[in-house]
């Protein structure tokens, strides 16, 4: 309960505030909410099996976010940042397609 | 992914759930409100912060600011290519303009042509109505019936001094195939009976057309002599308003290998 009132309130903050995106971030930030949605959806799922852990949530939640921010930035200066955003997206994109099918099957039983 | 532990649940074993464990912990998170709840409320607000701002980036930004040289790089390109095919596409059209201006004139340059042609040969052959100057001359016969030779003489002289067209008496036209034959109480041009007195229109250059009526024993000369007098009227616009059905050649057929 909780836990949807804090995304209802992240998201009224965001249509509250309007915030810029700083220039510097503007192309880690897409990246870093995919991440996050992958750590979200993986947590979701640990939490229908029984094994979540506030702890490891965060910990994954954050390096999730670190990680896909800093290999963009490592194939920024690489000269292939366009690329490897793009890679990431689709490693991040599969393993949310399959969180998501594990916690359909909690829920809906199929 | 720092996961030894497992709450990346894809990388452990899958441990099979007795049916309904799943929404039972849903609807229990739901309704008791726990310290972990709190943690993942505020990662959730994060999420939510960013993902709305992020969504309000890419719907404001429509500047290049934010992207990488090398997106830069390939916008460029992708304009530099966009303008060549467009280029291309207007050089291709355009000469296809220049083909169909220049198969447009010339159609047009040949229908002209083959228009003059026409009304050339319809005058000729007497199918239209025609107008331009002339003379009208008028015969009246005083004491003796007009000759037909005369009549001919009359006709040749004016064609050679130039006659486009003619008509006797505002009923037959003249034209190549005209005949004319002597008659009781008049003559038959073309089957046609005329009687006295005769009205010739003729159009054509009317000082030359007078001149070859009146020069020494010409027709008007002649007239006299037979019986008959002549009256010449040179005039401005003339009308001759008679046509002749256009007849299809049954034996004569154009002789193109000439």
């Amino acid at each position: 309960m909780i836990a949807a009132l804090g995304l209802l309130v992240g998201i009224l903050l965001g249509l509250w505030f309007r915030p810029d995106v700083p220039l510097g971030l503007e192309p880690y930030l897409p990246i870093a909410v995919v991440a996050s949605l992958d750590a979200v959806f993986g947590g979701l799922r640990a939490y229908l099996d029984g094994i979540f852990d506030d702890k490891v949530f965060v910990v994954s939640f954050i390096s999730n976010v670190v990680i896909a921010a800093a290999i963009v930035y490592l194939g920024d200066k690489l000269g292939v940042g366009g690329q490897l955003s793009t890679g990431v997206i689709v490693v991040l994109g599969i393993r949310i397609f399959s969180n998501v099918a594990a916690i359909r099957r909690h829920l809906f039983h199929a | 992914m720092p996961d030894t532990k497992p709450s990346m649940p894809d990388t452990k074993p899958r441990t099979p759930t007795e049916p309904g464990a799943g929404r039972q912990r849903l609807r229990t998170a739901l309704l008791k409100p726990s310290r972990a709840q709190v943690v993942v409320a505020v990662l959730l607000a994060v999420v939510g912060f960013a993902a709305v701002t992020q969504v309000r980036a890419t719907e404001v930004d429509n500047t290049y600011a934010g992207l990488r040289e090398q997106d830069l790089i390939d916008v460029l390109n992708g304009l530099a290519g966009t303008t060549q095919r467009a280029e291309a596409e207007i050089a291709r059209l355009e000469s296809t303009r220049r083909d169909l201006q220049s198969s447009t004139d010339s159609r047009q340059a040949a229908l002209a042509q083959a228009q003059d042609r026409a009304d050339t040969l319809a005058i000729l052959a007497g199918l239209v109505p025609v107008t331009g100057p002339g003379i009208r001359i008028t015969i009246t016969e005083d004491s003796a019936p007009v000759d037909v030779d005369t009549m001919l003489d009359t006709i040749q002289e004016l064609r050679a001094a130039g006659a486009e067209a003619m008509q006797i008496n505002g009923k037959v036209r003249i034209v190549a195939q005209s005949s004319v034959e002597e008659a009781a109480g008049g003559i038959y041009v073309d089957g046609t009976l005329l009687s006295a007195p005769y009205v010739i229109d003729v159009i054509g250059e009317p000082h030359t057309l007078t001149g070859g009526m009146t020069f020494l024993q010409g027709p008007q000369a002649q007239f006299e002599e037979d019986g008959q007098s002549v009256q010449i009227d040179e005039l401005q616009s003339l009308d001759i308003e008679s046509v002749r059905d256009p007849r299809q050649p049954d034996y004569a057929q154009p002789d193109t290998s000439q």
